[in-house]
């Protein structure tokens, strides 16, 4: 009997660390190790062709050269913004397909609100492009309409930059929002009502505080992935678009500098992880009580 | 080494084609975009049934970054251009000696392949022989922008907002060249290089205001160029000749400085496994038929002898528009890039990018 | 106020309807609370007192009819201007906020300052008997408490009507029992009008002066809970409030409000109606008897020990025990008077002791026609 119930328990144990392996070796293999060794490489200082020496050199010249920094500051600024943004979007539309919609309806929105993700960033960028360059469907209408006299340029600025970015992840705001404010009851609001409440006041007191978890999970979400993306930053800013992981990529791949790459990786790691601590600490909230209750 | 190896290309998600490592029989090519178009590849392997050939298609930066990411293997035969092997090789070691035993170097233009040798020569061992060359000039609508003829044009504020320029090295050449100086003899000293590229960098900064955007690649320039939203822009010639096929307004400048002329080459990263199958596609693509096809896919000119009379028809027209002899006389070719010289370029290009202008 | 009212109401509903499409969820409904007292709607779950609950707190706008509050129309009021405030069915008590917050809520939007509002918390909790539980989250009270601060949120905003939605059904039975007569000692305390939904009739019963038992969107009958047990005016108010035996039965003759009848298995039965003139002779009837009303003898005992009571049990049926109940002081007895007809249900005092009825007795049942009420079956 007792031997038995071993077995048993041992199946268990087994079963539990098999159903963990996967996870744990894609943390380990994808997540903890490509760190470890980004920090390593960070710290190798390049004296000679094929000759290394330990060191924070790489640092140091991110810290002495301004256009690092600025560049580094400007997109977490931008970012932030877009973060901003998307939540001041994101929040009507989520509030309106967890509470107002029917129940019909709210499946197909969701789905709606989902469709741009089966479109890959570069496409998206690129529908991007079409419709705003100076030759392209805007700026035509625009004329033919006649609400502008020449062709109009509505690429390469920040504007449409953080244009493109918004788009690109408020589902990632909308999604969290949507299953939060969908698990408060309508009663709740309604109680908000009847206690002498006003739209404002229960929106301020009642239904924003409830969907604090989901709106700081959204805009850790956004946030990180804004200062992560290249893509649309690039495609969309042209000549004036300095996004930090241009700066990456350049380091990698034209300058062959692996060792500030790295460097630089890991500051933007570090600048993000930073910027949302603040957040955190600012609105009073834990990532316990946010993203994992989300 | 793990961490070299390793690390790297899970960070960088270098997708490599880890296949066929059991078949000496597949050929992979690391090469530039219309340099392996298929129906090339169907007759090398309708030629050679044992041989299977991939294509990944790449550029000098990131061909590489791939093969320094692997250590030199994953490929079998890539293509950088001529500048790029040197310092590369000296820094990473990405690539092994040619037996020039085995190519037939008889077909290629004599002075190419002296040039080509003679820039990637280390240790008394060849690491390269060309395949085809192109320059990078100008391009411009003759019908809006007629006066076009040097680097420093694009900066003409008479064609504010109209014209572009992609953001490499070749710009900041070309404009050193434009503004009198002479950017590969100062290679040797790069103090001096680097006053160089401070002048150019000042003069690109307030160049800013000109240019409507940076090209990223073919696609976007040939947009702009075709949808009238730019009239001038630095370009490789096959874009242009590729344009003037379709707007004849649309022609190659050959910059008065002289045009930069670039030879894309062959060279076995080290850890190739197909040698064989790789000196094997070198000779076929060397044959005549088969040079008129890749300069058909290209717009580039083929390293072998005769090769301006292999080009189709319209390729030949577009080079005939463009360059006279003395165009042809003046190229300038670019020099070997010493270690080091990639990164004080790549500082100055950042902080041009970074520069808020118009 | 009104000169016609004789006494203050607070609440006043009149010939309210409310459609959703073709379905009358609420069909001219008519009410009248006067101030203070405790006033029930009872009824099955879909019969719209929800509906119309919702209605008075202003979440819901009449199809037709008026709400008056104090002698006000409310139509045109936003529900936060409505001085009705509401105990929600899950409370709604807001989980963000501890207690303080909770109650505090109200009084802020009403623009009290932070001194006011601090004294008047602390009195309401005072009077719900949790004077310190202000600083605890909502989560940390247990079920009963959090059902009087939900009270307490509303009541330190001086409502004219408290209104509340089945705030018990969420408690397990002992807790309701309690609760049942808090409330009740609340509502006294506080002197404010209640007004409460609810489908469990015991509910209604302990705690109210006034009920409302409706049915279908329609009041079947509005009265005092001992009014509406003892006299229910339909069937179906006879039938929803406390337990009763029932037969179908024909008329076989009429005496003023006393009917002679006949049921379906050839028992006479003599019954009571409240209105005579609806039922004649052939007339199809629903009778309903009390189980409380029956008395049980064994058969062959005598029914009674004088022959005053003996005359006054009209009502005599044979039959032998089937099961019996045991639930200390409400136990029943089921009891088999043919072969398939419903078991009659009857109050039986099981002390233990060597006489209590056990299952297979022959027995006889008899009860009073004063106590057995007569219903006409509308024709359909």
């Amino acid at each position: 009997m007792s031997f038995k119930g071993s077995t048993r328990q041992d199946a268990k144990r087994l079963t539990l660390l098999l159903l963990f392996a996967p996870f744990t070796l894609w943390i380990l293999l994808l997540v903890v190790l490509p760190h470890i060794g980004m920090v390593v490489l960070s710290l190798r200082e390049k004296v000679a062709p094929r000759i290394y020496e330990f060191g924070f050199g790489n640092y140091i010249d991110f810290i002495q050269e301004p256009i690092y920094w600025n560049t580094l500051l400007r997109t977490g600024g931008m970012s932030l913004l877009v973060t901003v943004l998307a939540l001041l979007i994101g929040f009507p539309v989520a509030y309106y397909i967890a509470k107002l919609a029917g129940n019909r309806s709210k499946g197909a929105l969701f789905i709606l609100c989902l469709i741009p993700l089966w479109v890959s960033d570069l496409i998206r960028a690129f529908g991007w492009i079409l419709l705003l360059r100076e030759s392209g469907i805007v700026s035509t209408t625009l004329q033919k309409v006649g609400l502008a006299d020449g062709p109009v340029e509505l690429l390469y600025n920040d504007a449409t930059v953080i244009v493109g970015l918004v788009y690109t992840v408020i589902l990632f705001m909308i999604v969290p929002l949507v299953s939060t404010l969908d698990g408060m009851d309508n009663e709740m609001i309604e109680a908000g009502y009847n206690l002498g409440g006003n739209s404002f006041t229960v929106m301020r007191r009642i239904v924003i505080p409830y969907a604090m978890p989901g709106i700081v999970a959204g805009c850790i979400v956004v946030f990180m992935l804004t200062a992560g993306s290249y893509l649309t930053p690039i495609l969309l800013g042209g000549k004036n678009s300095s996004w930090f992981t241009e700066q990456i990529y350049d380091q990698f791949i034209r300058r062959y500098n692996w060792e500030s790459g790295a460097a630089f990786g890991f500051l933007l790691l570090a600048f993000t992880s930073l910027v949302i601590w603040i957040g955190l600490k600012l609105s009073g909230q834990t990532l316990s009580s946010t993203v994992a209750k989300s | 080494m793990t961490m070299k190896t390793v690390l790297p290309t899970v960070l960088l998600g270098v997708g490599l084609t880890c296949s066929g490592a059991s078949s000496a029989e597949t050929l992979r090519l690391l090469t530039w975009g219309n340099y392996a178009p298929d129906n090339v590849i169907d007759m090398f392997e309708a030629a050679n049934p044992d041989i299977d050939v991939e294509v990944t298609l790449s550029n000098n930066e990131e061909m590489i970054a791939k093969l320094r990411a692997t250590g030199g293997s994953g490929f079998d035969l890539a293509q950088p251009s001529h500048d790029r092997i040197y310092a590369a090789q000296l820094e990473y070691e990405l690539y092994k000696p040619l037996d020039l035993s085995k190519i037939d170097t008889s077909t290629m233009t004599p002075s190419l392949l002296t040039g080509v040798q003679e820039n990637t020569t280390i240790d008394g061992e060849v690491y390269a022989v060309p395949h085809l060359w192109g320059t990078s000039g100008l391009m411009a609508n003759k019908t809006e922008a007629p006066d076009l003829t040097g680097w420093g044009d694009l900066c003409d504020p008479k064609y504010k907002g109209k014209t572009s320029m992609r953001l490499t090295r070749t710009i900041l050449l070309g404009t050193a060249f434009d503004m009198g100086e002479d950017p590969f003899a100062a290679y040797a000293d790069l103090d001096e290089y680097q006053a160089i590229l401070d002048k150019v960098a000042d003069k690109l900064i307030a160049c800013k205001e000109n240019i409507k955007a940076y090209w990223q690649g073919g696609d976007d320039l040939s947009a702009m160029m075709l949808s009238g939203e730019i009239v001038a822009s630095e370009t490789w010639d096959s874009t242009a000749y590729k344009l003037y096929g379709e707007n004849e307004n649309i022609v190659f400048v050959p910059p008065a400085t002289g045009a930069l002329a670039w030879i894309d080459t062959f060279a076995l990263p080290r850890k190739g496994k197909a040698d064989e199958a790789a000196y094997k596609w070198i000779n076929f693509v060397s044959q005549p038929e088969i040079v008129t096809l890749l300069s058909a896919s290209s717009g580039a000119i083929a390293a072998v002898n005769g090769a301006m009379d292999l080009l189709p028809p319209d390729k030949k027209a577009a080079v005939n528009a463009a360059f006279t002899d003395d165009d042809v006389a003046n190229l300038k070719f670019f020099a070997n890039i010493p270690p080091g010289v990639e990164d004080m370029e790549g500082k100055t290009l950042e902080k041009i990018k970074a520069a808020t202008g118009g | 106020m009104s000169g016609k009212q004789p006494f203050d109401v607070d609440l006043e509903c009149l010939d309210l309807s409310k459609h959703f499409g073709d379905v009358r969820a609420v069909d001219s409904v008519s009410l009248s609370i006067p101030q203070g007292s405790f006033f029930s709607i009872l009824g099955p779950s879909g019969c719209g007192k929800t509906t119309l609950m919702r209605m008075i707190a202003g979440f819901e706008d009449p199809t037709s009819g008026d709400i008056q509050i104090k002698g006000r129309s409310v139509l045109g009021t936003p529900p936060n201007k409505r001085n009705v405030k509401m105990v929600f069915q899950h409370l709604a008590l807001f989980p963000m906020m501890n207690v303080y917050d909770n109650i505090a809520y109200g009084l802020r939007c009403a623009g009290f300052s932070n001194r006011e509002i601090g004294a008047k918390v602390a009195d309401v909790l005072e009077r719900v008997a949790l004077p310190d539980v202000a600083k605890r989250d909502v989560h940390q009270l247990s079920g009963g408490q959090k059902q009087r601060i939900a009270i307490a949120r509303c009541m330190v905003l001086d409502p004219d009507v408290l209104l509340l939605d089945e705030p018990l059904g969420a408690l397990d039975l002992k807790l309701r029992e309690a609760m049942k007569i808090e409330l009740k000692l609340l509502q006294s305390q506080f002197n404010t009008t209640f007004v409460y939904i609810t489908h469990d009739q015991s509910e209604a019963l302990v705690m109210s002066d006034q009920i409302a038992v409706m049915n279908q969107g329609r009041f079947e009958q509005i009265g005092s809970p001992q009014h509406l047990y003892q006299q229910p005016a339909t069937a179906f108010v006879a039938g929803f409030v406390g337990d009763a035996n029932r037969w179908e039965a024909t008329v076989t003759n009429c005496e003023e409000s006393q009917l002679g009848t006949m049921t379906g298995a050839g028992h006479s039965i003599t019954g009571h109606t409240q209105n005579p003139s609806v039922a004649g002779v052939g007339d199809k009837v629903s009778i309903y008897v009390r189980p409380e009303f029956i008395r049980v003898n064994r058969s062959g005992e005598s029914t009674g020990s004088s022959t005053a009571d003996t005359a006054e049990f009209h009502n005599e049926l044979a039959g032998q025990v089937d099961s019996v109940l045991f639930n200390g002081a409400n136990s029943r007895l089921l009891i088999r008077t043919d072969e398939h007809q419903a078991l009659i249900e009857a109050d039986a005092n099981l002390t233990g002791g060597l006489d209590d009825f056990k299952e297979g007795e022959n027995v006889t049942l008899s009860w009073s026609s004063l106590q057995t009420r007569c219903f006409p079956v509308p024709a359909s």
